[in-house]
């Protein structure tokens, strides 16, 4: 079943009985080539990624609950690629290319919206910084602005100019940076992987992965076993024990990221916009809500909500930020579960378990990384080789210590990021 | 999330500072894969945890904290210096 502009009017005038369901609800066969442990953006973008790019449709992919129940759906929808650091950098400046031709690609409206991303800075040596990242934006081949102070005025006029301790001094912008309506970005990408004869399984806890010899042969699930030539982790923020089945221990520690949406109001943000004093990171969707959070609570959680001293925070950087704001009334906030490394950047690789691969330590990147973490992550799984642009994600980096990306450069340890 | 400091009493998470799990220290020359362990890998439970966090606004005391990390329930709390942390692994 195609979308078009066509097909809409048509059941639009039939009364919508044309419309059937996006994918199949089958039962899982006894055996794969490839397992896919996780039902949300990075796994579906991955059994998506192996049938279209590499022929590979003998897959599955096993979620615990329903597809985009986790993180996918609770994240604050921000796309960009304005990374510093080489590993971060070209392997977001690929996953935005991807998100830029996403909805053409899969025939569905992920309401992709390149609206800009502008981070404020406050003081002389953030500025700098702006600038410094900037060029290794513009080095990567994407888009980065400076902008003055009055020209942030100009595209919003509502942010306090008159804020004595952080005084906005101008932004760092990227134009094609923006956002994405992320449930249709995880129902894409299930359609897309389910009409090339992908099994997606719900209601598929995987509760064992079976390890013969050094070497990966299938999984145990609450619907009964399933061998496996290759199984793919797709986890976040359980990874970890997903990954303790199989006698692995990852350098993860799982916080609690909140995040906050207001009531409905007319269109003011015209962005996405950043608050340097806070971490404070603010959108409007197309609904109409603020849509906003700043920093972890920074204590090891699955509670997936969060406690009040960060919630209390984030609105006073809130309010200090677009006073004009401080009458809109809170509708909802919901905590995530994150999967943290000790240098806030992720793991695309082989695990040390022969055809069990690791897709994890997405910190708080995971939203903006699904089509490319897909991508890059199926070329590994299909060849056995990284991709191009995910040559750095590497698991080892934590041993060796060649390679962190501490993209903060607050050290590369747990509980800094 | 209060925390139940031995000698503050229960106080409120803000006036404390979270450093991680409570790890027992390495030996000096211990090699190398034995220091990755300490300091990068996790067992990441959902569910009870041993973590040390730092009463930064209150006595100064690091505390032992056992805790469930799938509720946020504090189950235990005693000071590190009486947890046996400080030997060599």
């Amino acid at each position: 079943m195609r979308f078009s502009g066509w097909r809409v009017l048509k059941e639009g005038l039939t009364g919508n009985k044309g419309w059937k369901p996006h994918w199949r609800d089958p039962e899982p066969k006894s055996e794969y080539d490839v397992v896919i442990i996780g039902g949300g953006g990075h796994g579906l973008a991955t059994a998506y990624y192996l049938a279209k790019e590499h022929g590979i449709t003998n897959v599955a992919v096993l979620e615990r609950g329903y597809l985009g129940g986790g993180n996918v759906g609770r994240n604050t929808t921000i796309v960009r690629a304005n990374y510093y650091l080489p590993g971060n950098s070209e392997f977001y400046s690929h996953s935005l290319k991807l998100w830029e031709r996403m909805e053409q690609d899969l025939n569905y409206n992920a309401m992709m919206s390149q609206r800009g991303i502008i981070n404020l800075f406050h003081n002389d040596g953030q500025r700098d910084a702006a600038v410094r990242r900037g060029n290794a934006i513009i080095n990567q081949g994407d888009d980065a602005e400076l902008l003055s102070r009055e020209r942030v005025r100009e595209l919003a006029p509502f942010l306090n100019y008159d804020n004595n301790r952080f005084p906005i001094m101008g932004g760092l912008m990227q134009r094609r940076a923006g956002t994405a309506r992320h449930d249709a970005v995880a129902w894409g990408y299930a359609r897309g992987a389910d009409m090339r004869g992908v099994d997606l399984i719900q209601n598929c806890e995987v509760t064992g992965i079976d390890v013969e010899g050094g070497k990966v042969i299938g999984v145990q699930t609450a619907r009964g076993p399933i061998r496996a030539k290759k199984v793919a982790l797709a986890a976040a923020g359980r990874s970890g024990q997903v990954a303790a089945m199989a006698g692995l221990t990852l350098p993860i520690e799982s916080h609690v990221l909140q995040a906050f949406v207001s009531e409905g109001l007319k269109p003011i943000v015209d962005h996405v916009i950043t608050f340097a004093e806070g971490h404070l990171y603010i959108s409007q969707s197309d609904k109409g809500g603020m849509v906003f959070g700043s920093y972890l609570d920074f204590y090891s959680s699955y509670a997936a909500r969060g406690n009040l001293p960060m919630v209390e925070h984030t609105m006073e950087s809130f309010v200090a930020m677009v006073p004009a704001l401080s009458k809109a009334r809170l509708l909802r906030s919901w905590g995530g579960i994150m999967d943290m490394t000790p240098d806030g950047s992720p793991i695309i690789d082989h695990s040390p378990v022969d055809g069990l691969y690791l897709n994890c330590g997405w910190c708080y990147g995971g939203f903006k990384a699904t089509p490319g973490s897909g991508h890059v992550y199926a070329h590994l799984i299909a060849t056995d080789r990284p991709h191009g642009a995910a040559t750095k994600l590497k698991l080892d980096r934590f041993r060796s210590g060649v390679g962190l990306m501490d993209e903060e450069g607050t050290g590369a340890q747990h509980n800094l990021h | 999330m209060r925390i139940a400091c031995p000698l503050c009493g229960e106080r409120d998470r803000r006036e404390f500072y979270y450093k991680g799990a409570a790890l027992v220290r390495p030996a000096e020359g211990a090699d190398l894969e034995t220091w990755h362990e300490h300091v990068n890998l996790r067992e990441n439970p959902a569910g009870p945890l041993d973590e040390l966090w730092y009463h930064e606004l209150g006595c100064g005391s690091w505390l032992k904290v056992t805790r469930n990390t799938a509720t946020h329930e504090i189950l235990d709390v005693e000071l590190a210096s009486e947890a046996g942390l400080g030997g060599e692994k």
